[in-house]
């Protein structure tokens, strides 16, 4: 948390003017979305489709070496975008509008071993609703981890690179376990709870398909090249994993994000919230290969303000959304993926040591972060 | 197993929509203009297409603006038409969505999503042996498939449009007329004014002995059920009603409108202003209402809209009531009278 805070110089009327202005940037996307936008979508997910099942098909020659390595980089570029620009972005209601019951954030079930609606809830609606809210958003950090200068230093956090790499490679596990509230559910009492039960059974049910899939069913069906194929599907989840978990770390955690205490988010107007995502989050920048491959992600910060407009559309309103953060000279924070990463990773190494400076002398919780 | 989550089907659609098997598409193959506004689509439907009586109707969902929309349309193909294609005949009414789409901009090629067909006006097993058809507009495309299916002996048609131009099939008609197989009369409403049906006695004086099938607008329908009930033939009667016209929404603007709110699962009605989000309105009427955000980003409240219309309290945008159609109740207000799937 900086003792500074980077929005003191607005007034309330202009927090709420900027709050307008973003609706409108908003209304007009809304108003704009058509027929192009639908076939984007749809052509995406058959590309999708169509490269999994030809990368499938060519590992089913894996024990050759060529095979292997193109067999493994098409699935792990399947994988990628079943997760990021089609999984993620219909599971936020993005393309819900088009009525198509295929393409529904109600029905879309993703390569992952999180079930749809657990992942809705805890994504959606508390990483969404409470972004970088300590306490509230438990994005930050996966309660694994210390963000933030202001929490308190525990021998544990010690390991926290190490507890950081582990959960990049088993991504797709972590966020399972993040969305079960793993660590808080495992009490004896709450292990018991019904409710917790059917999820957790859930998440086994899915991890069972999806293991059964990658590791048992494609392997055997390629015959000879048993042992090649499941090196190849293990190799591709891998990739998966620690890309969308690298991506997803620039989101919220380069230095120049902000987070916020429980008690400012009380009461918080529109045009607050607004501004708390926009502090929030952090872009890459890159080129449309990249923002593709992120899912369009590397616009997080817009992804933030619009969560459920198309993902397709948010090159056009970062464009918008930028000038907006000049004209009240706020912060835009953003750079290529290596800066990013290296600049999240920095915080996670230099955040495993207790602070060097103990911090600004004011009581617990009693600094406003959002100009009231 | 293979494939999950997904299932064969969904890579099988890639390559074969129309499959056995497949969700029921049909995919357009020509559009045939018949007047200024109305075309007929020639549909070839996939392998699930369980075939269609003369006088029924499907539902199709067609992408408008890569939304889709579902609509009702009479088939004017005969039943078992050799190349198994089905025929459906749209006029473009003003303002309409799906029509002024189908019948200005559809294009060969195209994917449709399809329904069985279904609906109760068609002919009897056993030929009728006086018939008369009275139609109006496009009440004409229901008969149309029943002229096209079998010959009847002694069948009278009375049709109205506004001007012989608006006349869908007139050609075909008046084929049928040359051939002996119709007797037909055409009333141009712009000329002849609506149709009077106390001039029926005069046109076809045994119509109280025929067996009638009549389609059209609501007016003419509603004249003729009183007509044939006076005289105690009413179950010579069989009509079809085009869909009731759009929902009314309440109005739009300052928070007005409102309506009453049904949740239909629960057997509970309440009202509602247009300002309050449903999903308050149903939690304070004791239904158990999904909800997460309450402030529209988390899709955790969608439920289906079965009937009504509501208005979206962010945008102000309206959303009518269709089959498949999910609402966020945490942003939107009752538009008028609606009911809400819990
Ligand atoms: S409750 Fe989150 S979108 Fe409605």
């Amino acid at each position: 948390m900086t003792a500074i805070d980077p929005t003191a110089h607005l007034t309330a009327e202009q927090i709420e003017e900027l709050g307008r202005e973003l609706d409108a940037i908003r209304d007009e996307v809304i108003a704009a979305r058509g027929e192009e936008d639908a076939a984007y979508i749809r052509k995406v997910i058959s590309a999708q489709r169509k490269l999994e099942l030809v990368s499938r098909g060519v590992l089913l020659f894996s024990f050759f070496p060529p095979a292997w390595l193109i067999g493994t980089a098409g699935l792990s570029v399947a994988k990628i975008m079943d997760n990021m620009e089609i999984g993620h972005n219909i599971l936020h209601g993005q393309w819900d509008w088009m009525r198509d019951p295929k393409i529904h954030s109600t029905t879309w079930e993703w390569d992952h071993v999180s079930p749809s609606d657990q992942w809705k809830h805890s994504h959606n609606e508390l990483h969404h609703t409470y972004t970088n809210v300590i306490g509230k958003d438990n994005d930050l950090g996966y309660g694994i981890m210390r963000v933030d200068e202001d929490q308190r230093w525990h021998p544990f956090h010690l390991g926290q690179p190490l507890w950081n790499f582990i959960n990049a490679c088993f991504f797709e596990y972590g966020i399972a376990a993040y969305d079960l509230e793993l660590g808080k559910n495992l009490s004896k009492r709450r292990r018991r709870d019904p409710e917790f039960r059917a999820r957790a059974k859930a998440v086994g049910r899915k991890i069972r398909k999806q293991v059964l899939k990658d590791y048992v069913i494609h392997p055997l069906l390629s015959g000879p090249s048993f042992l090649t194929t499941l090196a190849a599907t293990f190799t591709a989840n891998l990739v998966r994993n620690i890309w969308t978990h690298s991506v997803i770390m620039c989101g919220h955690f380069p230095e120049g994000v902000q987070v916020f205490e429980r008690r400012s988010i009380k009461g918080e107007t529109r045009g607050q919230w607004y501004l708390r995502q926009m502090m929030g989050s952090a872009n890459i920048s890159g080129s449309r290969a990249m923002h593709f491959m992120t899912g369009n992600l590397s616009h997080q910060i817009e992804h933030h303000l619009f969560p459920d407009l198309p993902s397709n559309r948010y090159a056009e309103v970062a464009v918008k959304v930028r000038a907006l953060f000049e004209k009240y000279e706020l912060e835009y924070v953003t750079g290529p993926l290596p800066k990013q990463v290296f600049s999240a990773w920095s915080k996670v190494f230099r955040l495993s040591l207790p602070n060097r400076k103990p911090r600004a002398n004011t009581p617990d919780g009693e600094r406003e972060l959002v100009a009231a | 197993m293979v494939t999950t989550p997904l299932l064969p089907s969904d890579y099988l659609d890639l390559v074969s929509p129309l499959r056995a098997g497949a969700d029921l598409r049909g995919r357009i193959e020509a559009v045939h203009p018949e007047t200024g506004d109305a075309a007929t689509l020639v549909i070839r439907p996939g392998r699930g297409w369980r075939g269609h009586a003369a006088g029924q109707y499907v539902r199709i969902g067609v992408d408008v603006d890569g939304r889709r929309l579902w609509r009702s349309y009479s088939l004017t193909s005969p039943p078992h038409r050799r190349d198994g294609r089905i025929t459906i005949t749209v006029k473009a009414i003003p303002g309409g969505k799906v029509s002024n789409h189908l019948v200005r901009r559809a294009k060969p090629g195209t994917l449709v999503q399809l329904d069985q067909a279904t609906g109760d006006f068609v002919l009897p097993q056993t030929k009728p042996a006086k018939v008369l058809y009275l139609t109006a507009g496009s009440g004409i495309t229901p008969v149309m498939s029943m002229l096209r299916d079998i010959a009847l002996d002694d069948v009278v048609m009375i049709h109205c449009a506004p001007q012989p131009q608006d006349v869908i099939f007139r050609k075909e008609l008046h084929g049928l007329v040359a051939d002996g197989r119709l007797r037909l009369t055409e009333v141009h409403t712009d000329a002849d004014g609506r149709l009077d049906l106390a001039r029926l006695d005069e046109l076809v004086p045994d119509w109280a002995e025929r067996e009638t099938w009549a389609c059209g607008p609501a007016g003419l329908l509603d004249a003729a059920e009183e007509l044939w009930s006076a005289h105690g033939v009413r179950e010579r009667l069989h009509t079809e009603r085009f869909r009731p016209g759009t929902v009314v929404a309440g109005d739009g603007g300052d928070g007005g409108g409102g309506g009453e709110v049904t949740f239909s699962t629960t057997g509970k009605t309440v009202d509602a202003d247009g300002a309050t989000p449903l999903l308050d309105v149903g939690e304070e009427a004791g239904v158990l209402m999904p909800s997460g955000c309450r402030m529209g980003i988390c899709f955790g409240c969608v439920t289906p809209l079965r009937e009504g219309a509501v208005r979206d309290l962010r945008t102000g945008e309206i959303t009518e009531a269709a089959p498949g159609v999910l609402i966020q109740t945490c942003v939107s207000a009752a538009a008028g009278p609606c009911d809400i799937e819990r």
